[in-house]
């Protein structure tokens, strides 16, 4: 038993009738314990909506879903929160503009009723490289590098043993989000934590992931790994028009590849 | 080749605040004839209000100046109100990052466009129409008349961002600059933005700036790619040139990509060299 996640044909449905949208459709996906695992695809793929799945944030219409070896309870109990902590996408939304990084840090604790805040809260702006003059900061007072360091600090906070990351950089300049992926990948290393990457950027995903799961309209078009990618072995043209995308900008009359 | 388009000489725009003044552009020349021109940079090196100086969209408090600011021989910095609001949206506009904030949202598309013509150019409403519906199908929208007559919400990013490129383009502008057009988009519907404004730059023989902080991105699309920091210029580059780029920063900028075809771990994080600003 080395699953840390699985989910087996997994749907998301979203509206009724005529509205209905199946944001996720018969998705199916094992995490081993200690990988980091990536899913890409474009906006409306349903990417990240299979992680708010797991996290209990989109109601699950069929399928099922174990952490750890159990299935997870509905709703979601204290137990599954700290085992499984989600960093979202825009570090402007995330973090509450009246709460200094104290405060931001600190509710995890009193929530899962945690002592000795003080060092833990100390330890874990250490652990994202951000020094002890933050932690009386507002966000506002903070660049979106920092915020994102803070809002992975909270994830952090409770010792997790899966981090659910959904496009933890692409609100971030370029130059930023190499320092985000160095952190993120020194943490994996430090604390032996499994990691859920969404992105739609496949040069990230194949930078911190191993394997990978591409998704096209809530559906997995294809399971791949980064060396099969590199090598240009691919099984569906979406998945190359995505590569393709990565590279950057062609003009349709000189595609040479 | 004949006199360039737009003629940039040690542009500077600052910003006069209760804390001090704040320099955001300093020093910035360049010359723009009939090609596409990138300007890259992190956030913070002044790149957009570059952009926005050159079309006098610099926000109140901020003060421009420059020995030359000249569009196709118009001194900018001495043109009336009055001109300038004839050129921009005519002859110069620009593209900004988001459809969602840049267009407006109690206003049809194709009303809004129509606005836009007619406020350049004398036609009637008919004619305005025709002209738009032309407009919106030149970039590729699969439907103009059902777009024309829909409010921007209910559009997606990707077609609105289509709209918004075609209501610049309507008034059959000599420049452009489009401001991050495509960083608030997906990485495949990027790809058809990218190609229509391509196409349509080609076409029309427009000059374009490109802003944008994706140094991978810009040097695949522009001519002529030029680095920013700190408010500077760090290095003009031929976009094929780009492997050879000496200065430090954009190397840097370029080093930090991870790349599909595998990247050093950890990543090189940017060195900053605050000589570099001075």
């Amino acid at each position: 038993m080395t699953a840390m996640i699985e989910i087996e044909k997994l749907t998301v449905v979203f509206g009724s009738g005529s509205l209905r949208v199946a944001a996720v459709d018969d998705f199916t996906m094992r995490v081993d314990r200690g990988e980091s695992f990536g899913l890409v695809g474009e906006s409306g793929s349903g990417k990240s909506t299979v992680l708010r799945a797991v996290c209990g944030l989109a109601p699950a219409a069929g399928g099922s879903i174990a952490v750890d070896g159990k299935p997870v309870p509905t709703p979601r109990d204290r137990a599954f929160y700290s085992t499984v902590q989600m960093v979202f996408q825009d570090p402007y939304g995330s973090l509450h503009p009246r709460q200094t990084v104290d405060q931001i840090l600190s509710e995890p604790l009193s929530i899962h009723r945690l002592g000795d805040q003080d060092r833990r809260i100390a330890a874990a702006l250490g652990d994202v490289g951000l020094g002890p003059s933050f932690r009386f900061r507002y966000p506002h007072q903070l660049s979106g590098g920092q915020r994102q360091r803070v809002a992975i600090a909270r994830a952090l906070i409770l010792e997790p043993k899966v981090l659910l990351l959904d496009e933890p950089t692409s609100a971030l300049d370029a130059s930023v989000q190499a320092e985000i992926l160095n952190l993120l990948e020194r943490l994996r290393a430090e604390h032996g934590l499994t990691y859920v990457l969404v992105s739609h950027d496949l040069a990230v995903v194949t930078h911190l992931c191993g394997r990978l799961i591409v998704m096209r309209n809530g559906k997995a078009v294809e399971e791949t790994d980064a060396p099969r990618l590199r090598a240009g072995e691919t099984a569906s043209p979406y998945t190359r028009e995505l590569m393709q995308a990565t590279r950057g900008f062609t003009r349709a009359s000189q595609t040479t590849e | 080749m004949s006199a360039p388009l737009l003629e940039v000489d040690n542009l500077r725009v600052s910003f006069h605040l209760r804390t001090g003044t704040v320099e955001a552009v300093r020093g910035v020349s360049f010359a723009l004839g009939r090609e596409r021109l990138g300007i890259v940079g992190e956030s913070g090196s002044g790149k957009s209000q570059t952009g926005r100086a050159i079309l006098g969209l610099t926000p109140p408090p901020g003060e421009v100046r420059a020995d030359r600011l000249t569009f196709d021989g118009i001194d900018l910095l001495k043109a009336s109100k009055r001109q300038l609001r004839d050129l921009r949206g005519g002859r110069m506009t620009m593209v900004m990052q988001d459809p969602k904030y840049s267009l407006n949202p109690v206003m049809t598309i194709g009303a809004q466009m129509i606005e836009a013509y007619r406020a350049h150019v004398r036609a009637g409403k008919a004619e305005a129409r025709e002209k738009t519906l032309d407009m919106l199908a030149a970039v590729k929208l699969r439907d103009p008349a059902r777009v024309f007559s829909l409010y921007p919400h209910e559009v997606s990013g990707g077609m609105g961002q289509r709209a918004m490129i075609a209501m610049m383009l309507v008034t059959d502008p000599d420049l452009l600059i489009a401001d991050e057009p495509t960083s608030a988009l997906d990485v495949t519907v990027q790809q058809e933005v990218l190609r229509i404004l391509d196409n349509l730059v080609a076409e029309r023989g427009m000059g374009l700036i490109f802003i944008s902080h994706d140094l991978r991105l810009v040097s695949s699309f522009c001519d002529r790619v030029l680095v920013m920091y700190g408010g500077k210029v760090m290095e003009e580059l031929a976009a094929g040139d780009l492997d050879a780029a000496r200065h430090p920063y954009t190397r840097g900028l370029m080093n930090c990509l991870p790349a599909l075809e595998g990247s050093s771990h950890p990543l090189p994080v940017l060195e900053r060299d605050p000589a570099w600003a001075q």
